[in-house]
């Protein structure tokens, strides 16, 4: 918008730069920064004053002084070209295609914030998508246009999982057109490149765009990443009708570094040092998930959060609970057993389980069938934990049949292979065949007319 | 430049939180339209001639130097006919003019009226002309709804002679009476909608303590920790732990008049839930859709925070409305931890001094004050309604030591703690029957021993001390183990897991299950205090535990739950059967 140079910068720290004296800033708008050295690094207008500008640089604010240092302001908020030429492309936390290929021209200038969908527009998601996985397809089932995300620790395997997840998952008996949209966020190169590489083993990497923002990139570069994500997820679900897996991987680096810029400008922490409005922050990012009523296409949200110490109560896992619909959540302890995938299902939950599943969509016992594995389950479990304190002694006939039946559970119903894929029914007959361990009048989830039916205990 | 007129000019601009200078005769609370766009914001701290705003909508792109105009009204909601069935956001914007207006995507700056203007209403008066009526007084009746009859009251604060009342068809803002006041010459034109500022509660003559429940069909809920209507509850629960479906569940079959539904910075999904099921669900009672006693108010965490701040008062400040009209109004607020961080937020911006976790100190003042907005009322027309209101939290980390969960429990009567480890076992509603309690109980006596006769008192006192003592002897079995109980501890183990699995567990998805009747309830409960009296006496002549697994009698009370209402008479009588076998078999 202007060519006006600003050479007011007062103070430089870390990742801001405060300026005296702007005329006339916006909120949220883009400006650049220019170095002494010609160099010219972007940031973003955190607090609009008369007084005083706050900005946030992209490119961290190493090389900036107070001095030499100018600042332009550009007129517009954060957007980015989208065109059909994304597909297959790789793009760095700015935006700029890091893939050795032509930039992106033309196309649609779009907006990286978004737009809150209106609740009058959403339909409700309730188709099923089989993932192959049984832990998820039978327990906590996926459905398109949900945001379900992957609750890992450091060292588990959750970018299997991801992978897997990818090459697999599909909506039953329909050709429809279908993308993945990557965002790593502060991955390790390591981590990039099998992604990379998974992606191009299914063939899927003619339909896959990747926002790339290494573990070496400028820490708040991750604030856009997500968002530029969703832009692209957003462009090709709406304008050209397809339906978009959004992997955003790790979500817990992207709290992180807004933490840095919260406490970069003094602000009231709340837990753990996270600002009080991380909950609105990743919701701006979540909710970008969904499926609009007179559109085609569609998102669907895999985020992954590592939480830090394994502790689910942490601020991140916890304020990302509250805002996707349900979680997967992986278990060290199954994950020592040798257990692949080591989901707990125990405390994993899909909320949407219930809208994309029985007749029509799964089968008509996948209901009854998976809170009858849950519950058995879970009590199996328990009596396992008691068992450790008083014995095995202690437990009646009854009690080691549920013994037995969850570990067999872990080791034939949630145990799968990486390359394995699973249709739902097959899942679903492990999990009556898996049942007739036990005793048929304990099956109280279960309705006479289903055991009749799929029931496999002997006559 | 000449220019008279008083401008008023951004100076800054921090999130949602705005600062202004030069505005015409500020007042706090006063609502204010900002920059080129005409942002909807609110007034909320003035030093001399700086104000602090904050802003309704998307403050992207809000440039410093941009215009604020002051609009000399408080944040305020239109009240009249055609309220019913509709969704609003967090201001009283209807989503669906929204979606009119602005497609798919909620755009800022987006105006449309809260009320349809043009719709006209069929009036027929019930006061006379020269009559004396007084604020609150009862003119005449619109049918809103098939379900609703809206009464069309004196607005607050007019007392006076009525005149020119008519008959007939009325847009919202066609006059349709006159008052004038005592004194005055003037008549002041009476029209179908007035306004009324959301932070201010209506008044109301008195308040009247509690008489009878709110029947929700949740069996937890009705038998063991019942909320009176005009009552408060809260149920704060980890993620994941169903508090949604509980609210969910209460909005659907709740036997309240009139619902008002706040989904307060909650998931986008959830609200479009409520708008497709809930037109295909019939009330119990009346057989007719269930928006037409319904209405939502949505912002969801995406949309702006100071609106989600507001979307609690603009809830209840309709729920008082009909609440005035005689009504039994229950309100959801799902999450009010939602509207606590949005305080929080906004008062971090301000560089308040932050109490607790960073939330501000007049949190605990501000909880109260919204609660202290239910209860059982004489209004001003001498009708007699009720707000019942329920109050989800949020906890971080499911740790009800944090202030806002512990500011509600000072204030609220009924608490529904939600326990994760019984939604990781799928036992829901997951509402611990340790843990809760509701302070109703004395209050409600009297109408459960009317309705169901004197037993009920010590049935539920039975039941609650089972779950009670297999709470304890848990705690034994850890250290012993099963086989060394006692037989009659066993018992109660027995009988407590046929409560827990047959009575407080309900399927929400099952057409039968979703919803018990009080009759079938107490039914329910008698059987199984039936079944704990014959176990009881074949324990004590000597029988096994043991003895008892699997036999007819249980099964039978297992699938009782998915028993239809009018069944349940010869389903107990087969029942009381198969217990008889019971006795026989020793």
């Amino acid at each position: 918008m202007s060519d006006v140079y600003y050479r007011t910068v007062r103070t430089v720290t870390n990742v801001l730069l405060f300026l005296e004296n702007v005329a006339g800033a916006a909120y949220n708008e883009i400006a650049e920064v220019q170095l002494a050295d010609g160099s010219v690094v972007k940031g973003q207008v955190l607090d609009a004053g008369e007084k005083f500008t706050v900005i946030q640089s992209f490119g961290g604010t190493s090389g900036m002084d107070t001095k030499s240092t100018k600042v332009r302001l550009t007129g517009d908020t954060a957007k980015i070209p989208m065109s059909s030429d994304i597909l297959g492309r790789i793009f760095d936390g700015n935006g700029n295609v890091i893939d050795g290929g032509p930039s992106i021209y033309g196309g649609n200038l779009m907006d990286v914030n978004g737009m809150p969908i209106n609740p009058y527009s959403r339909d409700e998601p309730s188709e099923f998508i089989q993932t192959g996985v049984s832990a998820i397809d039978g327990m906590n089932t996926l459905a398109r246009g949900q945001k379900l995300p992957i609750f890992s620790a450091s060292g588990l395997r959750h970018n299997d999982l991801t992978a897997q997840i990818v090459r697999q998952a599909r909506t039953l008996g329909k050709g429809e057109k279908f993308a993945v949209v990557f965002g790593g966020i502060g991955l390790t190169s390591e981590e990039a490149n099998f992604f990379r590489k998974e992606f191009g083993k299914s063939g899927s990497l003619g339909r896959t765009v990747a926002f790339l923002n290494l573990a070496s990139s400028p820490s708040v570069e991750r604030l856009l990443l997500p968002r530029m994500t969703l832009t692209a997820a957003e462009y090709l679900a709406y304008e050209m009708d397809m339906h978009v897996l959004v992997i955003l991987s790790d979500m817990t680096n992207y709290a992180e570094a807004l933490r840095e810029i919260s406490a970069a400008r003094d602000e009231v922490p709340s837990r753990r040092g996270y600002p009080g409005y991380m909950y609105t922050d990743l919701a701006s990012i979540f909710e970008r998930a969904g499926k609009i009523k007179d559109k085609k296409g569609s998102i669907t949200q895999f985020p992954i959060v590592t939480m830090p110490g394994d502790d689910i109560t942490h601020p991140i896992p916890d304020l990302t609970g509250y805002i996707t619909e349900g979680q997967i959540v992986m278990s060290r302890e199954l994950d020592k057993k040798g257990i692949y995938p080591n989901v707990d299902v125990l405390s994993s939950l899909s909320r949407l389980m219930n809208q994309a599943i029985g007749e029509g969509k799964t089968r008509d016992d996948h209901r009854d069938l998976s809170n009858q594995l849950f519950a058995s389950y879970a009590r199996g479990k328990d009596l396992h934990n008691l068992a450790q304190v008083v014995g095995e002694g202690a437990l009646t006939e009854s009690d080691k049949k549920f013994v037995e039946f969850s570990n067999k559970f872990e080791e034939e119903f949630i145990t799968q292979d990486y390359e394995e894929n699973r249709d739902i029914s097959k899942t679903l007959d492990i999990g009556w065949r898996l049942l007739s361990l036990l005793d048929k009048n304990e099956m109280k989830r279960l309705k006479d007319s289903e055991i009749r039916k799929y029931g496999q205990w002997e006559k | 430049m000449g220019d008279e007129i008083v401008k008023g000019r951004i100076i800054r601009i921090a999130g949602s939180v705005i600062e202004a200078d030069n505005v015409d005769s500020p007042k706090m609370n006063d609502i204010v339209r900002v920059g080129k766009d005409a942002l909807i914001g609110e007034i909320i701290k003035i030093t001399g001639d700086k104000l602090t705003i904050q802003v309704y909508e998307d403050t992207t792109g809000l440039r410093v130097g941009e215009m604020v105009e002051n609009t000399h009204a408080p944040l305020s909601v239109k009240l009249g006919p055609g309220l019913i069935g509709s969704t609003f956001d967090g201001i009283q914007r209807p989503l669906d003019q929204i979606q009119k207006v602005a497609g798919d995507f909620i755009k800022k700056g987006v105006y449309v009226n809260a009320l349809d203007m043009r719709r006209k209403w069929k009036f027929i008066p019930k006061a006379k002309n020269g009559e004396t009526v007084s604020a609150g007084d009862i003119l005449g009746e619109i049918r809103e709804t098939e379900l609703i009859s809206h009464e069309v009251m004196v607005p607050i604060g007019l007392n006076g002679v009525l005149s020119e009342l008519k008959e007939g068809e009325f847009s919202l803002d066609e006059k349709f009476a006159f008052i004038q006041e005592e004194g005055s010459t003037v008549k002041v034109p009476l029209t179908l909608f007035q306004n009324w500022p959301v932070r201010k509660p209506r008044p109301v003559r008195e308040k009247e303590p509690a008489e009878m429940p709110l029947i929700t069909g949740q069996r937890v809920i009705d038998s063991l920790f019942p909320v009176a209507k005009g009552g408060t509850a809260s149920m704060p629960g980890p993620f994941g732990s169903g508090k949604t479906i509980i609210a969910h569940q209460l909005a659907k079959w709740s036997d309240a008049d009139i619902i008002v539904y706040i989904g307060c910075g909650e998931r986008g999904n959830e609200m479009t839930e409520i708008l497709t099921t809930f037109p295909t669900i019939k009330d119990p009672k009346s057989g007719r859709s269930l928006m037409e006693r319904t209405i939502l108010i949505a912002n969801t965490s995406d949309m702006p925070v100071a609106a989600r701040e507001a979307s609690i008062y603009t809830g209840v400040s309709i729920a008082e409305y009909y609440r005035d009209m005689g009504y039994d109004v229950a309100v959801m607020a799902d999450s009010t931890s939602r509207w606590a961080e949005a305080l929080r937020e906004i008062s971090g911006r301000l560089e308040e001094m932050p109490g607790e976790e960073g939330f501000p100190a007049y949190l605990s003042t501000r909880i109260a004050e919204f609660y202290e907005r239910a209860g059982r009322v004489k209004t001003l027309g001498g009708k007699t309604g009720s707000i019942t209101i329920v109050g989800a939290v949020s906890p971080p980390g499911g740790d009800i030591s944090e202030p806002v969960s512990q500011a509600t429990l000072r204030t609220v009567r009924v608490f529904w703690a939600l326990d994760s480890s019984l939604a990781n076992a799928r036992h829901f509603p997951a509402i611990n029957w340790l843990n809760s309690y509701s302070q109703y109980e004395k209050y409600l006596q009297a109408w459960y021993a009317k309705e169901f006769g004197e037993d009920w008192a010590a049935l539920k006192k039975e039941i609650s001390s089972i779950l009670a003592k297999e709470a304890e002897i848990n705690e034994i079995v850890q250290l012993v183990g099963y086989d060394a109980l006692a037989e009659s501890d066993k018992l109660v183990i027995d009988v407590a897991k046929v409560i827990r699995e047959d009575f407080l567990q309900q399927n929400a998805y099952d057409d039968v299950d979703t919803f018990s009747s009080m009759k079938k309830q107490y039914l329910m409960l008698n059987a199984i205090g039936r079944l704990f009296l014959v176990e009881k006496e074949a324990v004590d002549g000597g029988a096994p535990v043991s003895n008892f697994q699997g036999i007819k009698a249980k099964e039978m009370l297992a699938k009782m739950k998915f028993v239809k209402d009018d069944e349940m008479e010869t389903y107990i009588r087969q029942y009381e059967k198969a217990l008889g076998e019971v006795l026989t078999r020793k």
